[in-house]
């Protein structure tokens, strides 16, 4: 697939994609409430821009092509908003959305590698970097210059392996490597900053070695700039972007909400957001 | 592998089993060594003849499973190595997760070479001592394990590594053993040898204490009593129907494990088999017994204490021999 230019056309193309993205996310979850909207919802902007903007190769005819560009979407549960991207792309029918959760479908409450354009195992979390890691280096040993693109919440840094990652990554040069971190600040049970906090997140990563920007995770614009200078970045370091986002973004009463991650908005709002003229948010 | 004469001298599991990692991986460039900064002699010769096909990951054994599942995932059949307890318990959900529910669904090839099993690291206490690592890895169904008893088996286990997929799990001694059987002989199809017949009694063994059964079976040959010896080496895919039939021609059955007794390992495997076959023969299940210990003695000292030394299994089946004679 050729890149597209970043037009103002492609930026304004990504903007609707993504409020139509953001609509179906919540489509969905008004049909599964079993899924996890909130942390769906805040990276809403981070795929569409991925999948859209040129950045992750895909082949839907052939997902495991050896020329498709790997995204590991280490942050499971909360990449519902996946589900209509992948449909969308040509991955599997659109009438599969309608199966959220349901006995027979592939599409579960939590992402599994059973659906067509998921690589790999992510509904436990902090697995993604380092099986990313692995499949850098094995590119990087075969002078594969595909990119291999991995998606956290910050929560999930938490987990020690990915710093065992973040270290194994800088020592081995995998600049074929980025790290995209949905950096939402709320985890399950509250405020990363009240739990465990991982300020500053930009230094931390950088002193690992890693080369770092931080961008508004809800700017298109912003996040293909900086993704593409990201990814055509090759200096001998593995790369993250840190993109800024609100949690249940878009969503009155949900977003940014410290428990946002176990709540269900009525489905009485979801139905009003979505019977609107414009659909509601603002994304 | 060129064929060699039989050699008699004790020798490591893991030399036998790198030298044919070593030399496959001058012609096979999808073969990938990750070390946990585990390493021996013969990692040298793949460490200096290979530096683009061998990581050593730090002492980070869930980083070393991730890292290995990436490379399986793009093609490359991986071996990663590290102390037995640390490769099977430190990161059991990375293998759970990135290896055996992953393998389900995506073909890849990683074999988890562990050295340390039992009480091998003597003088080294219980952090690396390990007596869990058969009953976690049989937990993960699709998981292959492998238990060799000497080091023509454990060289033997290289083709079964390279040529079948999935996760692989080896188990291996840390000490020098002598060989059992003949070296670059092929591994018998089944998953187990019978190294002596007896129909009194049959002991089902693996790894170390297929030495122990050996032993004892001698001993108890002197008081009259004939005890088979079975080493069982591939604990998920050996042929049920051939160690039934193994087992049946024997009065009584003695599993012996250098692991926990009674909690998953290799008797939990035979009570299942014994179950689902039906077979009615008395069973004595022998492992370690006690729960965790400090002391500091040779191996079969350490033995001894847990029930599962020499003279400890001479008596346990003498015992176990003389309640059936008395029924």
């Amino acid at each position: 697939m050729p890149e597209p230019a970043p037009t103002p056309d492609l930026v304004a193309a990504l903007v609707a994609k993504a409020h139509h993205v953001w609509r179906e996310t919540l489509r969905i979850h008004r049909r599964a409430p079993e899924t996890r909207l909130a942390s769906s919802l805040s990276a809403v902007e981070i795929f569409v821009t991925l999948y859209y903007g040129g950045l992750v190769r895909t082949n839907p005819a052939n997902p495991f092509d050896p020329e498709r560009d790997r995204c590991i979407i280490s942050k499971g549960h909360g990449s519902i908003c996946m589900y209509p991207i992948l449909a969308d792309l040509g991955f599997f029918p659109a009438a599969e959305l309608e199966r959220v959760c349901q006995a027979g479908s592939f599409l579960g409450g939590i992402p599994d590698p059973v659906i067509p354009g998921y690589e790999t195992v992510n509904g436990s979390l902090g697995h993604g970097l380092g099986v990313g890691a692995g499949i850098a280096l094995a590119l990087s040993r075969k002078a594969s210059t595909r990119s291999v693109f991995v998606v956290c919440g910050d929560g999930e840094l938490h987990e020690g392996a990915n710093w065992e990652a973040a270290m194994f990554a800088s020592q081995h040069r995998l600049d074929h490597l980025n790290l995209i971190v949905d950096d939402n600040r709320i985890s399950m049970l509250g405020r990363t900053d009240d739990i465990v906090t991982l300020s500053p997140l930009r230094d931390r990563l950088a002193s690992f070695g890693w080369d770092c920007v931080e961008v508004d995770g809800h700017d298109v614009a912003a996040l293909l700039a900086a993704l593409r200078d990201l990814k055509a970045r090759h200096a001998g370091q593995p790369k993250a972007l840190i993109a800024r986002t609100l949690k249940g973004r878009g969503v009155p009463g949900l977003e940014d909400m410290p428990l946002s991650h176990v709540m269900n908005p009525p489905p009485a709002q979801i139905d009003a957001i979505l019977a609107a003229p414009e659909g509601g948010g603002d994304a | 592998m060129k064929p060699q004469p039989p050699t008699p001298r004790p020798r490591p599991m893991r030399d036998a089993l790198l030298e044919r990692i070593a030399e496959a991986m001058d012609h096979d460039p999808a073969l990938f060594f990750v070390s946990a900064d585990f390493g021996s002699p013969v990692l040298d010769r793949i460490r200096a003849r290979h530096p683009d096909r061998f990581v050593n990951v730090g002492i980070a054994e869930q980083n070393l499973i991730n890292v290995s599942a990436g490379l399986a995932l793009e093609g490359y059949t991986v071996f990663a190595y590290a102390i037995a307890p640390f490769l099977t318990m430190r990161c059991f959900e990375q293998i759970r997760v990135s290896l055996a529910l992953l393998s389900t669904v995506r073909p890849m090839n990683v074999n988890l070479v562990g050295v340390g099993a039992g009480f091998s690291y003597v003088v080294s206490g219980p952090t690396h001592q390990c007596y869990e690592d058969l009953t976690l890895m049989r937990a993960l169904p699709n998981m292959t394990v492998y238990s060799p008893a000497d080091h023509a088996t454990a060289a033997g286990l290289f083709d079964a590594c390279v040529d079948r997929s999935g996760p692989k799990y080896l188990r291996l001694d840390a000490q020098p053993l002598p060989p059992l059987h003949p070296e670059a002989a092929p591994l018998p199809p089944g998953g187990f040898y019978t190294l002596r017949p007896g129909r009194d009694l049959c002991f089902v063994a693996t790894g170390y204490m297929v030495h122990t059964a050996l032993r004892v079976a001698d001993r108890l040959e002197a008081e009259g009593i004939a005890a088979a010896v079975v080493d069982l080496f591939d604990l998920s895919g050996f042929d049920a129907a051939a160690l039934c039939a193994r087992m049946s021609a024997s009065r009584a059955v003695v599993s012996l494990e250098e692991g926990f007794r009674g909690r998953g390992g290799l008797d939990a495997l035979l009570f299942d088999l014994r179950a689902r076959h039906a077979l009615t023969q008395p069973m004595l299940n022998l492992g370690v017994e006690g729960g965790y210990r400090f002391e500091l003695g040779s191996r079969q000292e350490l033995h001894e204490q847990v029930s599962i030394g020499e003279q400890a299994v001479t008596a346990r089946v003498r015992a176990f021999v003389g309640d059936r004679q008395q029924d």
